[in-house]
């Protein structure tokens, strides 16, 4: 049985724990608005980017003179995996989950013998994968200096995707991040950059036909143009989404803490109490028995 | 007056305007050209430089870094790489920007990059003279 100044002493320090994680909850709440809207702001962009990419590459599907970008290496021998993942910790599952599907997905290509390259985007992905993949992970771009993210932040990653790809360094890029669903809904979500996959379901047809468009320069150049931009507003979009699901992970992760802090002062408080009423009750059928002796 | 169209720019971070306008002049990659309503359906792609937006009797200027413009049935949109109103675009980061642009070309290798980054530097240049004027 512990005595009373150390129950009263773990009471004073699970209270003050309780007082940082909700102050960390509100935080994350305040910057889960912000995150959300910044996401929600990037989306009509990659949506009409997505839209004309698929009106240009419609033609070209199955070309062999397509841009590699779009049509790939024709190999499928070297994979790069970009794990997306918080600067931070203390947020659930958040950063585990993601680095879990990464390393699925990188386990099950070396078991069909293929080559396997990581590049980390996020400090914490990288702390859980290099335990397992130390000779993989090709580098860890560090994002923990960006305050608001910017689109600049996204075309320095996407920039350095494209030059490795220029030099022959991979076949297939997929990029791996938590997809935001809701507060309490992160889906960790892999999706494949290179080659590029563009949905063109019910696209284009809604137009009424065809429309015929005129492009200036001509419809290659437009695509060769805009195919290395798309790869950047993917992972912009990534990250973005990337940042809202982190808020909100942490947001639940910390509900959950304060919650459970609340619980275990009530335990403690009650044990407190009852050791404290067992001493005085003891203290006084000492005091009572030792004047019945007299 | 010409009559109105709808008109979107849109920059990676945010959608920046949409509403209906009446004239767009945009610095496609091979030579100015003004939007009207009841254009042809047209794409292109943009140089480093401004966009003009005429609505009613008020003109806007904005500063574009590359990107491209989609004409179609339902109006004009515009995916901007980066877009700032020209007066808000700040003097001394343009200047650094063509500064970069002729660091550019003075690393070039090969003609072909040296050509691409004088093309790029002439165009910040041709930038700056119109928000000087």
């Amino acid at each position: 049985m512990a005595s009373l100044k150390e129950l009263r002493n773990r009471i004073a320090s699970v209270k003050a724990t309780q007082k940082i994680t909700r102050a960390m909850q509100m935080v994350a709440a305040s910057k889960l608005r912000r995150a959300q809207a910044a996401a929600e702001a990037a989306r009509p962009y990659s949506v009409r980017m997505n839209t004309v990419l698929a009106n240009l590459a419609k033609p070209l599907r199955g070309r062999d003179d397509a841009p590699r970008l779009l049509a790939g290496t024709g190999r499928d021998d070297v994979h790069l995996l970009v794990v997306c993942t918080a600067e931070r910790g203390l947020c659930g599952a958040f950063n585990s989950s993601i680095a879990r599907l990464a390393r699925d997905h990188a386990v099950r290509l070396a078991g069909e013998g293929k080559t396997v390259k990581i590049l980390c985007v996020g400090k914490k992905g990288h702390d859980i994968l290099k335990r397992r993949f130390r000779s993989e992970i090709i580098d860890l771009v560090d994002l923990r200096g960006v305050k608001q993210l910017a689109f600049t932040d996204a075309d320095g990653i996407g920039n350095r995707v494209r030059d490795l790809f220029a030099e022959g360094g991979f076949d297939v890029c997929t990029l791996f991040f938590a997809e935001f669903k809701s507060v309490i809904n992160q889906v960790p979500t892999a999706l494949q950059l290179v080659p590029a996959q563009i949905d063109s379901e019910g696209e284009g047809e809604v137009a009424g036909g065809e429309a015929v468009y005129e492009y200036e320069p001509d419809e290659e150049s437009i695509l060769t143009d805009l195919l290395p931009r798309n790869l950047s507003v993917q992972i912009f979009r990534a990250l973005l989404e990337n940042a809202a699901s982190e808020m909100g992970a942490k947001m639940s992760a910390m509900d959950n803490a304060t919650r459970n802090a609340g619980e275990m002062i009530n335990a403690l408080t009650l044990t407190y109490n009852r050791s404290r009423q067992a001493q005085i009750t003891k203290e006084l059928i000492e005091i009572i028995s030792g004047a019945e002796a007299l | 007056m010409a009559d109105p169209f709808q008109f979107e720019l849109v920059a990676p971070e945010k959608l920046l305007i949409s509403e209906p306008v009446n004239e767009v002049v945009i610095p496609g990659s091979e030579g100015y050209f003004t939007v009207l309503k009841g254009h042809a359906s047209y794409m292109s792609t943009m140089r480093p430089g401004v966009v003009e937006v005429a609505r009613g009797n008020a003109r806007d200027r904005i500063f574009v870094r590359g990107g491209f413009a989609d004409v179609n049935v339902e109006g004009l949109t515009i995916l901007a790489e980066q877009a700032i109103p020209l007066e808000e675009l700040d003097a001394a980061t343009l200047a650094q920007e063509v500064q970069n642009a002729q660091e550019d070309v003075n690393d070039a290798k090969d003609a072909e990059t040296k050509a691409a980054a004088e093309l790029r530097l002439h165009q910040l240049k041709e930038v700056q003279t119109a928000k000087g004027g």
